[in-house]
């Protein structure tokens, strides 16, 4: 890393701040004020329409198997998935998760 | 509306949010870990968390630097990893929109993702909660998530290179966001739009500054609400 002080510190407050606004945006801004129905009916969709994007690639390419598909990782997310959409159970869909990734990281070493 | 009953609701979000222990933990840690190896300081470590306080952009903006990215590479990159929560503020919005600005303002600070997405499903879930009933749960939930992203930022730095980076922490969080998102998949408008959000950010990944993940996102939403007009 070669970087002044000055500038790791600009880039963490530049991003505190910039982050901050971003997460304020619609919730400072629009308020109270009442939203079209046809919005409301979109951000209904928001959180099932950005975490598994977000994820995806996550599970697919891992960082730390530099990217190659990992059957541990692989069946853990799976396992999340199915335990949480059956049970409706967050805690048991990550405790399965976690015990699936652990589990065959250990079997397979 | 009593206090007795916000006080409930809120720790009722407290108790929902504890499991999130397991998951917060090793991601945080791990954060302290690569930031420290990637040469930061601890002042400079626990700035990141306590400020940024997202940890895929944080992961993001150690990754330009240690790549020595020009600054406003690394800030535009880790930004745009975050844009997404301008969704999730403007999804939380019609709930809470109506607090008064300060209120607004600690809100929009401890908007992450597991904050919004516990909050938002109990919101839709149970549509008769008044707005104190909802800023009580959303405080419920921030309480063990936050002050724990700290602390174990920190411990991770402290801890540095005694935790390999390989063990598997780095799927906390993946498994924490597919344990949330799961449960959400009630009708076929969720599940398709979670296909095609999968669909699309897979197939979009080459797009830089992580801008296909907001538009596969944005894809994802209109096919469930158009599914959702179309069944109603």
């Amino acid at each position: 890393m070669n970087y002044t002080d000055a500038q790791i510190w600009g880039i963490i407050v530049a991003m505190g701040v910039g982050t901050f606004l971003i997460r304020f945006s619609f919730l400072g801004l629009i308020g109270s004020r009442p939203m079209p129905p046809w919005v409301l009916r979109h951000l209904r969709y928001t959180s099932v329409a950005i975490l598994p994007g977000l994820v995806a690639p996550l599970v697919l390419w891992p960082a730390a198997t530099d990217g190659q598909p990992d059957l541990a990782r692989l069946a853990a997310a799976g396992v999340t998935v199915a335990v949480g959409y059956w049970t409706k159970g967050v805690v048991l869909a990550m405790l399965s998760g976690a015990a699936t990734l652990y589990g065959l990281q250990y079997v397979i070493g | 509306m009593t206090t007795s009953t916000s006080k409930s609701t809120y720790l009722l979000g407290l108790v929902r949010a504890l499991p999130f222990v397991i998951v917060v933990v090793p991601f945080a840690m791990l954060f302290g870990v690569v930031a420290t190896e990637a040469g930061l300081p601890i002042l400079q470590t626990m700035a990141f968390s306590m400020l940024v306080v997202a940890g895929a952009s944080q992961f993001a903006a150690l990754q330009f630097m240690s790549e020595n990215a020009p600054v406003l590479v690394v800030l535009a990159s880790a930004l745009a990893v975050n844009l997404r929560m301008a969704m999730y503020s403007a999804s939380i919005t019609p709930h809470l929109g109506a607090a008064p600005m300060w209120q607004r303002v600690v809100i929009s600070y401890f908007l992450v993702d597991q904050s919004y997405a516990m909050s938002t499903a109990e919101f839709e879930a149970r549509p008769a909660m008044t707005l104190r009933e909802k800023l009580a749960y959303f405080a419920g939930v921030s309480t063990p998530i936050c002050p724990l992203w700290f602390g174990s930022s920190y411990l991770g730095a402290v801890l540095g290179d005694q935790i390999p980076p390989d063990s598997g922490l780095d799927f906390a969080m993946p498994i924490a966001f597919l344990a949330m998102v799961a449960p959400a998949l009630r009708t076929p408008a969720h599940i398709a739009a979670a296909f095609v959000s999968i669909v699309l950010a897979l197939g979009l990944f080459w797009v830089p500054l992580n801008l296909g993940l907001l538009l596969a996102a944005l894809c994802a939403m209109m096919v469930g609400a158009e599914i959702e007009r179309r069944m109603a």
